[in-house]
């Protein structure tokens, strides 16, 4: 391993010349068409920062909108967490931030449900979906399977800039008199529905669904893009099955994003009809404000179907690049090939597949036929298999391994661990019997923050520590890296952990104050205590943000091309690779993304570029 | 001004914290930076390892500390089956919980990077994968099995001889009619809703609705064994009752009827002794999102004697006589409701 950075360094001295040498053979090639290649050097701040085409700064567009997301969501959740750790103290502070929603420095309940709902929304939206697959499948996907660009960087430009506009209708609910919408991040109707049942579904509402229609179209044009990248522009000898598992999870991502998304697109536009045009896809026999509504026949569960057939996918989606990324983290910092790869394709697949029979168990509730409930616990808790196979293949692959401790590696470690703590609840509630009770309670908070919350964001982190060198040329600060691992898996512990308990006892989510009732007014020490859990792993937050963004311009620069050793092709390109990411030919690959063998030149792994040794057998 | 002096400490906190880190990977480089490298390997195996350590440490005192707030056994009979799936569940995964973490933190301490050591190159065994692929589909499937018996149970058709009691959301309160002495609830219809005479929009033209009771205060009261089928509806949006000590609940969804029953255990006073809280109170919460006064929709069930619930029940008043009949005299129903106990009782 020492020796081969050297022997990198070495190389990349030889490729920055390369590049250095002169303009003739850098500009020839990095267009991603050779033929207008010269023009697309002198390309304007705007063309080359703000509209541009390039997909590895439409990944860093994705990710600093998603951080700055990321940030508003956080301090929502920080603002409703001192309401609920001391509801009878006041906090000037919050008067300054929210004006007259918390008069007094005590927040109005029905800001509070706007909060909650916001926090929700941003993250698991804005953040989660769009910030994290976003951004990877932006800047790993050609880089990974050894392409110029996307299939259409148009196309792919265009998704940034309707997540920009999403973005921008969803901010702008935030300074409306009447506030963001306030019926929860599902905004089930009728409550979302009607303006008199909540001052959040008015105008809150309409920019709510504009802006969630705006960013499913985002999401469409992302997906596709990154679906045809996949299957048709994989360079020579990059079969399927030497993918990286970071572009099989973004992949089936992609497909989850494309095949679920316009229901729920469909699902909005019956809503938007309802709350706007009169008609009853959602309404029935509803007497509101003083008096009752014309609305006869339609089904307020309907919008549950619809709403979870791409809501529970969507759990998915956020999921599987982090287990992508795990994976591939996991494995080069293990110095050893990623255990079981046909496995853990063929587990992703029946993750994705079965993703889309389980929806309805968000709703076994709801007075649905108890039949129907039956078939979603058995397809449900046969999800835990395909997640099994996959824990015990990580952890076969740390099983022997040569293990540095990089701070993604931590943060990949910390993925399986939260992993395996929210997937193991997710048993009881998938199970109709035990979610008769625990459904919508603090239990269903943990499970879910745990899982898709924390967890996702640990495989997100690794992926952004991991993948820092060749977004910026610069390495995040290892020192600010590793407290803010330790500080946020402690944490976030001591936040999700004990809230099962409250879960258990039956304390029901969404609730803004719990003093009037007998059976949960026994958690408020316990709150409190979350609550300022809660804060500080807030700033612990903000110290990754400074180390992010401080490491943009003063980090430490990446001297070699391959400072992980990583087999991957992504390391084949310059430090800091222009626009066509190669500037010659783009490589040939000749083996599987996992080689961390012996290469004869005192290197533990192959590059995936490196032709097979006489008498080596292919993977 | 104290805020604002806040946000600039906290600032100064965050580049002081920034500086020093900065700073020691400036010493990392001009020191030898494989054995510098070497030293955090080694520390963060370490601290993986007491994070492991202090994190069962911690699950231990949070369960200390919380086990006595936890609710009381089932108040209801079919919560015991629930209980008992809780804990078989609760071993299962905490088994593998332990298991798994353990190997997760043993690895990463067991195999961390040291000069001597080479990976061992191990890429796939098909007989593991099928292994762990069968064990956890085993598990999944006794799971599966012993939840949807106790599934079937409670959400097949309630006993015969229990009791109706209908439980309406609006926002943000709950309302409860108990059929009277006819054992039938009469029709509703929404159009009829008024918040002064007719909370529930009760059809005066059904006779059957002349009898029934309607509790504003969210009030219910239940015998103590003997199963009680809740009709559940809304008004507004979708409410939810939430019934924590039964172990259950389900939604009310406007539009649409939904049922739930059980068979109370326990009285309140019995459970009162039982718990050793003379405040004890069976309550329903909302576990819908409801709008802003989600929160405080609480209401309450009172679990009796059959003797208790008679005397109570003879001193309602009927929610026909109460709003449309307004002259009939105070003493005259007393005497017809206390005869309305009868056929409910005679059904036990």
């Amino acid at each position: 391993m020492k020796k081969s950075a050297g022997v990198l360094a070495i190389m990349s001295i030889k490729m920055s010349e390369v590049i250095i040498q002169g303009p003739n053979v850098a500009h020839t090639h990095s267009g991603h068409d050779d033929h207008h290649g010269h023009e697309h050097h002198e390309q304007h701040f705007i063309t080359k920062y703000i509209f541009s085409q390039d997909h590895k700064i439409i990944g860093k567009q994705f990710l600093v909108t998603g951080i700055i997301w990321a940030i508003i969501g956080a301090l929502f959740s920080v603002f409703f967490r001192l309401q609920l750790g001391f509801p009878n103290d006041t906090f000037p502070i919050m008067e300054k931030f929210l004006g007259e929603w918390a008069k007094g420095g005590k927040l109005n309940p029905e800001f509070y449900y706007a909060l909650v709902t916001m926090h929700g929304t941003i993250l698991v939206f804005f953040v989660l979906t769009a910030g994290l697959s976003g951004t990877f499948a932006n800047i790993l996907i050609p880089l990974q399977v050894g392409a110029r660009d996307m299939a259409s960087p148009f196309m792919n430009m265009l998704s940034y800039w309707f997540f920009f506009i999403s973005s921008v209708f969803m901010f702008v609910s935030l300074f409306i008199q009447t506030g963001p919408a306030s019926g929860g991040w599902t905004t089930y109707p009728p409550l979302s529905a009607l303006k008199e049942a909540s001052m959040g579904s008015g105008l809150g509402m309409d920019l709510w669904l504009i802006s969630m229609a705006l960013f499913v179209v985002s999401s469409l044009l992302g997906g596709l893009n990154y679906i045809a990248t996949i299957l048709n522009m994989r360079t020579k000898g990059m079969t399927m099955t030497r993918l990286p598992l970071t572009i099989w999870a973004l992949f089936f991502t992609a497909i989850l994003g494309v095949l679920s998304f316009p229901v729920l697109f469909s699902g909005f536009v019956l809503l938007i009809f309802d709350r706007n045009f009169g008609t009853s896809f959602y309404l029935s026999e509803i007497f509101v404000g003083g008096k009752a509504l014309p609305n006869i026949g339609g089904s307020a569960i309907l919008y549950q179907h619809l709403f979870w057939f791409l809501g529970h996918p969507e759990v998915y989606i956020i999921m599987l690049p982090g287990m992508g990324m795990a994976s591939e983290v996991l494995s080069c910092n293990s110095r050893k090939p990623i255990f079981g790869y046909f496995a853990m394709i063929i587990s992703l697949t029946g993750i994705a597949v079965l993703a889309f029979l389980v929806w309805a168990h968000h709703m076994f509730v709801t007075g649905m036929s108890p039949f129907l409930g039956s078939i979603f616990v058995l397809l449900t808790l046969l999800i835990a298999v395909p997640s099994a196979v996959k824990v015990f293949n990580w952890l076969t692959t740390m099983w022997k391994g040569n293990i540095r401790f990089t701070v993604p590696m931590l943060f990949a470690i910390g993925f399986v661990s939260l992993f395996i703590s929210g997937g193991l609840t997710g048993i009881f509630l998938g199970n109709s019997a035990l979610d008769y009770h625990l459904h919508d309670t603090y239990f269903v908070v943990a499970h879910f923050h745990i899982v898709m919350g924390v967890s996702a964001f640990f495989g997100m982190f690794a992926g952004i520590y991991h993948w820092f060198p060749k977004m910026f040329g610069r390495f995040m600060n290892p020192t600010l890296g590793y407290i803010h691992f330790f500080a946020t898996i402690i944490g976030a512990y001591l936040i999700f952990w004990p809230m099962h308990y409250e879960g258990i006892a039956g304390m029901p989510r969404r609730y803004y104050d719990y003093s009037a009732w007998v059976s949960f007014n026994k958690f408020d020490g316990l709150n409190a205590f979350i609550s300022i859990a809660a804060i500080a792993v807030f700033f612990a937050q903000l110290l990754f943000v400074v180390n992010f963004f401080a490491s943009i311009w003063r980090g430490r620069k990446v001297t070699t091309m391959n400072p992980w050793g990583s087999p991957t092709l992504e390391w084949t390109t310059p430090i800091r690779p222009g626009h066509g990411n190669w500037p010659g030919e783009i490589p040939e690959v000749h083996r599987w993304a996992y080689d961390y063998k012996d290469d004869g030149n005192g290197n533990d792994f192959i590059m995936q570029t490196t032709p097979l040794r006489p008498g080596e057998e292919a993977h | 001004m104290s805020g604002s002096l806040t946000i600039v400490l906290i600032l100064l906190v965050f580049i002081i914290v920034y500086q020093i880190a900065k700073a020691s990977e400036y010493a990392t480089i001009l020191r030898d930076e494989t054995k510098v490298n070497a030293q955090t390997n080694r520390l963060m195996a370490w601290l993986l390892v007491a994070f492991f350590f202090l994190g069962l440490w911690g699950i231990w005192e949070c369960h200390e500390a919380l086990k006595g707030r936890l609710l009381p056994d089932s108040a209801s009979v079919e919560g015991e089956e629930y209980d008992n799936m809780f804990a078989t569940t609760m071993w299962v995964t905490g088994t593998v919980f332990l298991a798994t973490q353990a190997i997760l933190f043993w690895f990463a301490y067991r195999y961390q990077a040291t000069e001597k050591r080479t990976a061992f190159y191990y890429a796939h065994n098909n007989k593991l994968e099928i292994i762990w692929t069968t064990i956890p589909a085993i598990a999944m499937a006794a799971l599966v099995a012993i939840g949807l018996k106790y599934w079937f149970k409670v959400t097949d058709e309630a006993p015969k001889g229990h009791a109706t009691v209908e439980i309406i959301g609006k926002q943000f309160n709950w309302l409860v009619r108990y059929p009277g002495k006819d054992g039938a609830l009469g029709a509703r219809d929404f159009r009829k809703i008024d918040d002064a005479n007719n909370v529930m929009g009760m059809d005066w033209n059904d006779q059957k609705n002349h009898d029934d009771i309607v509790a504003q205060n969210g009030e219910m009261h239940l015998v103590v064994n003997r199963p009680v089928k809740l009709i559940i509806g809304s008004r507004d949006v979708i409410h939810d009752v939430g019934l924590p000590h039964f172990r259950m609940k389900m939604d009310a969804v406007p539009g649409i009827v939904t049922t739930m029953w059980f068979t109370p255990r326990f009285t309140t006073a019995e459970m009162r002794k039982k718990t050793n809280d003379p405040n004890f109170v069976y309550e329903i919460s909302c576990d819908q999102m409801c709008g802003k006064g989600h929160y405080s929709m609480r209401g309450t069930i009172i679990v009796e004697t059959q003797e208790e619930y008679d005397k109570w029940l003879a001193s309602q008043k009927t929610y026909y006589a109460e709003t449309q009949a307004p002259s009939v005299p105070e003493t005259n129903p007393v005497a017809p409701s206390a005869d309305t106990t009868k056929p409910v009782a005679s059904k036990n």
